[in-house]
């Protein structure tokens, strides 16, 4: 083997080294967030947590334990499709605020997820 | 006995106002109710009141039917909706017509409106709807528009004139507020004020929605944000007249010139403002259940202010 041909594998395995290692941080990096997944439930026409605190990048899913169909809308953020019993609706909150958020069909229900 | 369901809220805006309807004796299938100048009086029992073929212009009232619903309060809501029908065939006197005030369907799927036709034309009478929040959640909100909307306004707000009585047929379940009530809307009310305007306040006038003009109980959510407004435009005539429906149980109030009432549902019934959890389906025992279902019929006499209300569930 020439030694042109032996630096180029050991570059080659440097760069591949240096792309394996950017890979685990970019992991590590998410890992870091640890994304977490929250839930509300819905019975007896109540969000419950009725208030829930959460980090950019977690999820939040809404279950309607209830008889009746619910939905989840936060003006201009997101709008569930009509939830009917048992069915959920998962968001994904990428920028912090305050999402205040009611039920569609029964305004007198609300709720509030705090992204920090 | 399950049917002292009357409202008994008192009117604390003024002495002149009439006071509320007392529960009258519930017996057999239902009560007449009769109004003479704002006085209840009862005429006695459904079947003697059938018997006696009620002058004047007769219409039903139905609500709520949930087509689809299946859960335990009522795993065949279908199935009572055609008692209910059935029970309307077996009427002595033909109504003239029927009004729906809404939740025709439970999850506005086209099969649960094309399943409710197909029962509720098996009266063969007209039908006026107005839809409920139960009847727009399809995707694209087109199914009850598709059906009922035609020659309507808006969301389907309309009215028309039936033997020298003035029928509106309002919307107060689209664009809800977050912590809110129903909703008219400035549009829908600038509509009614043009609608009402040269009428004269001898005209009888039925207004009829599907959640309560009037508010009922606040913490469910059970009344009409802008409903006053409504109301106020109506102030000045001598006979009005509110059915509602959503609440899934019969309330009755007099105030001056206005009655309020809210029909059964024929699919499940709803508990009492405040004395449960929530205001969800209400499971009573098998044998209970068709006693908190039902229909309404409103009886109009001809040059005479009187109104009678008969609410008949679907068994005593």
């Amino acid at each position: 083997m020439t030694e042109t041909a032996l630096r180029s594998r050991y570059s080659r395995r440097l760069a591949f080294g240096l792309v394996m290692a950017a890979a685990m941080l970019l992991q590590l990096g998410s890992a870091r967030a640890h994304a977490q997944e929250l839930k509300v439930t819905i019975d007896n026409f109540t969000f419950s947590p009725v208030e829930v605190k959460v980090k950019v990048g977690d999820t939040v899913t809404w279950t309607n334990h209830d008889d009746i169909p619910h939905t989840v809308v936060s003006a201009g953020k997101f709008r569930s499709k009509t939830m009917d019993t048992d069915n959920t609706f998962s968001f994904t909150f990428t920028s912090a605020g305050d999402y205040k958020y009611f039920c569609s069909l029964h305004p007198h229900m609300t709720g509030m997820i705090k992204v920090e | 006995m399950s049917d002292h369901d009357h409202n008994h809220n008192d009117d604390e805006r003024g002495p002149s106002r009439r006071k509320v309807l007392e529960c009258m004796t519930w017996a057999g299938t239902g009560v007449l109710w009769t109004i003479t100048g704002g006085v209840p009086h009862s005429l006695g029992l459904v079947e003697s009141a059938n018997a006696a073929e009620p002058a004047g212009m007769t219409f039903l009232q139905i609500s709520d039917s949930h087509v689809g619903f299946d859960k335990p309060a009522n795993p065949n809501a279908l199935g009572t909706l055609e008692e209910a029908i059935n029970k309307i065939n077996a009427m002595p006197k033909k109504p003239s017509f029927m009004i729906h005030t809404g939740d025709i369907t439970h999850l506005s799927k086209a099969a649960e409106f094309d399943n409710a036709d197909r029962i509720i034309s098996q009266a063969k009478l007209d039908v006026h709807y107005v839809p409920g929040e139960h009847d727009f959640l399809d995707e694209e909100i087109k199914f009850y528009k598709e059906r009922y909307g035609k020659g309507t306004k808006g969301p389907g707000y309309y009215s028309f004139d039936a033997n020298g009585v003035h029928f509106v047929g309002l919307v107060n379940v689209v664009d809800l507020k977050a912590g809110g009530l129903g909703n008219l809307g400035a549009e829908q009310l600038a509509w009614l004020a043009d609608d009402l305007k040269g009428k004269s306040k001898s005209t009888p006038v039925v207004v009829f929605a599907h959640i309560p003009l009037w508010t009922v109980y606040p913490e469910w959510g059970w009344g009409t944000e802008d409903g006053g407004r409504a109301l106020e435009m109506l102030k000045g005539f001598g006979s009005v007249t509110v059915l509602n429906g959503h609440i899934h149980q019969v309330m009755q109030k007099v105030e001056g010139a206005v009655t309020f009432h809210t029909a059964r549902s024929t699919a499940f019934p709803q508990p009492a403002p405040g004395t449960a959890p929530s205001p969800g389906p209400m499971k009573v025992e098998d044998a209970k259940l068709r006693s908190m279902l039902g229909i309404a019929s409103i009886n109009f006499k001809q040059n005479d202010q009187k109104l009678a209300i008969i609410d008949t569930p679907l068994a005593g």
